[in-house]
């Protein structure tokens, strides 16, 4: 179980860095998407992985440790809500600048045309 | 059990969620329950370090769970510190918004206090799990405070800065894992008590687990290798987000001091003053690599985000000595340049308003409307961010090179901090000459004339400089004193004896 266990982490963890490295909005959140996967799994197997096991001391003998569940579950619910704010962010980029490759253009050697002229507050 | 430790995250919280309700009302009604909102964190915050500063441990734990088993919150001297400086820059950087910023969002208000909300939860907090939710609540804030003001020069930068952090979250969340499976906590004090018991076997993965640690924080803090989205994140964003940011790069230097003094200091047994060789270093190259990007500026905001980063490297040097004196150094120079660099931010977004379409490129342009006292202004940050006397920016850059001791240490510190700090008085002499004196004729048809809300919050952060000259003996004590407290870290430990509370309140 802990060899394909660790698998399946270290597959989704390097597919998750690998489409964040395209420099695409739309691999890269999934990218991320899968990062955090993998990096959930990790969250979890850090109790020790039991089966059948209660997260209540004393009743068994084989207890599961509750705390990295809860964590997990904090984890997977703040993903949750940057996963949503990076989509609509991705979108607004694409209506603005007509484009989904993260620096606005593609071989663009400068991001931030220095002279546009929509300077505001 | 001490409640008010609670206050300087219930009020801008409790504000926020009031401001989502009155979205709608007038909005002079919305500024001054807003505002009355960060003056009564500014109180409270005063309250509390007045509480800390008799040297001890204030521990409040959530739901009277005892330490290590609920989420505590710890008060010393330096989250008080740390505290009582967010709650007076975001005074400051609300009358500011005040002004102008907030009338293009109706979120705008509980945006910026659910920022300060998170920045509280760090400062305050005794767990690294919390720390993490603190950092995420206080990044999610940012994100929206990012986007504020119209046009679309914002959305790439913004796209850099949220898809960075949330990579720095994984790396979090997975340094945290790592230490949670071998320490079996997440207490800060339990795992300062666990960390040096760890066996011979585990040892890589806890020494791992920090190193990720340093990582994540360097990534929030800006230090070189990671420091490139903060120019482009810092100059697109509106003056007064830009300002109440200058704290955000502070967040890292903190958690880094806390974390790397408390669990890995050294008292740690095998893993003593882990990461500190790295820090000495790559301070001095994120000083360096600041001062570089600030010659090369073709706009102030650039200029001034610089200065975030050259900021950032002398703090890590001087903490990165390894000594007392050296933390309590950075810690005056931390209250100097988070207040500068955020006034400086607010008196560039005042020069802009009045030059037209030159706005704050460092071009020549027609002479400002109140060309005396902007120029005054920003000669005061200029001085006290560069270090020169009689400003608080030079006493903070001679208590950092007192606090070397003679040996190569000295030698690189001195050789970078001296000869960064005279080609930063450069780029600014330049681009103030430049914007200040090389005037063609003309004048600028849409000139923003200075309010007093607006003149106020610029004017009161620049005075900081002259303020923390003024006070330089009971900070200098304080900062000492705080330095002293991190250092005698078995002190914090008590904290995990902290009883649960029988009864009544």
């Amino acid at each position: 179980m802990e060899l394909v266990y660790a698998l399946t982490i270290g597959a989704l963890t390097a597919s998750g860095v690998y489409l964040l490295l395209r420099a695409r909005t739309f691999p890269v959140i999934v990218g991320l998407t899968l990062l955090s996967y993998g990096v959930n799994l990790f969250l979890f197997s850090t109790g020790r992985l039991v089966t059948g096991g209660q997260p209540i001391l004393g009743s068994t003998d084989s207890y599961s440790d509750p705390l990295p569940q809860a964590l997990v579950l904090t984890a997977i619910v703040i993903g949750f809500a940057m996963t949503a704010f990076v989509v609509v962010l991705a979108l607004r980029k694409q209506a603005d600048h007509h484009d989904d490759h993260v620096d606005g253009r593609e071989s663009s050697a400068r991001l931030l045309p220095e002279d546009e002229e929509d300077y505001d507050r | 059990m001490n409640h008010w430790l609670t206050a300087p995250i219930l009020i801008p919280l409790l504000g926020g969620i009031l401001q989502i309700f009155i979205g709608y009302a007038p909005i002079p009604l919305r500024r001054t329950v807003a505002l009355a909102t960060t003056v009564l964190l500014l109180v409270s915050t005063v309250g509390l370090l007045a509480l800390a500063n008799d040297g001890s441990y204030r521990v409040y734990s959530f739901g009277n769970w005892a330490p290590p088993y609920g989420i505590v919150l710890v008060l010393d001297r330096l989250s008080a510190l740390m505290l009582l400086m967010t709650a007076i820059l975001a005074f400051f950087c609300h009358l500011f918004a005040i002004h102008k910023t907030d009338e293009s969002s109706r979120q705008f208000h509980a945006l910026f206090l659910f920022q300060l909300l998170g920045l509280n939860i760090a400062f305050l907090t005794g767990d690294l799990f919390n720390l993490f939710v603190a950092f995420e609540v206080l990044l999610i804030a940012s994100y929206g405070l990012l986007m504020q003001g119209t046009g679309t020069k914002r959305t790439i930068p913004s796209l850099h800065y949220v898809v960075l952090n949330l990579a720095g979250s994984a790396l979090f969340l997975i340094s945290v894992g790592m230490l949670y499976s071998v320490t079996g906590t997440l207490n800060m004090a339990d795992l300062a008590v666990k960390v040096p018991q760890v066996s011979a076997e585990d040892l890589p993965l806890v020494k791992a687990g920090g190193l990720i640690l340093l990582v994540v924080f360097g990534l929030k803090a800006a230090i070189l290798p990671l420091c490139f989205w903060l120019p482009k994140a810092y100059g697109s964003a509106t003056a007064p987000v830009a300002a109440l940011f200058a704290v955000m790069t502070k967040v890292g230097f903190y958690a880094i001091v806390r974390v790397f003094t408390l669990i890995f200091g050294a008292d740690a047994g095998p893993l003593a003053n882990l990461g500190l060789d790295w820090l000495f270093p790559v301070a001095l190259a994120t000083l360096a690599m600041g001062v570089v990007g600030a010659i090369g500026a073709r706009n102030l905001r650039t200029l001034i985000t610089w200065q975030v980063i050259i900021s950032i490297g002398t703090l890590l040097a001087a903490v990165g000595l390894g000594t007392e004196q050296g933390t309590s150094a950075a810690l005056f120079y931390l209250l100097n340049t988070t207040w500068i660099v955020a006034g400086l931010f607010l008196v560039v977004d005042l020069i802009a308003g009045q030059r037209g379409a030159a706005a704050d490129k460092i071009v020549t342009a027609p002479p400002m409307h109140n060309r005396t006292l902007l120029s005054v202004l920003f000669m005061l940050g200029a001085v006290a961010a560069a270090g020169l006397p009689p400003l608080s920016g030079f006493f903070a850059k001679l208590l950092i090179l007192q606090a070397t001791t003679p040996g190569p240490q000295m030698a690189w510190l001195w050789g970078v901090l001296i000869v960064g700090s005279f080609f930063t008085l450069i780029a600014y002499s330049r681009a103030g000459s430049i914007v200040f004196w090389r005037t063609v004729e003309g004048h600028v048809a849409q000139s923003e004339r200075l309010t007093l809300p607006v003149t106020v919050a610029a004017g009161g952060l620049v005075a900081m400089a002259v303020v923390i000259v003024l006070l330089a003996g009971p900070i200098s004590a304080y900062v000492d004193a705080t330095a002293q407290q991190l250092f005698n870290s078995a002190e914090y430990l008590t904290t995990l004896h902290t009883p649960v509370v029988v009864g009544g309140l």
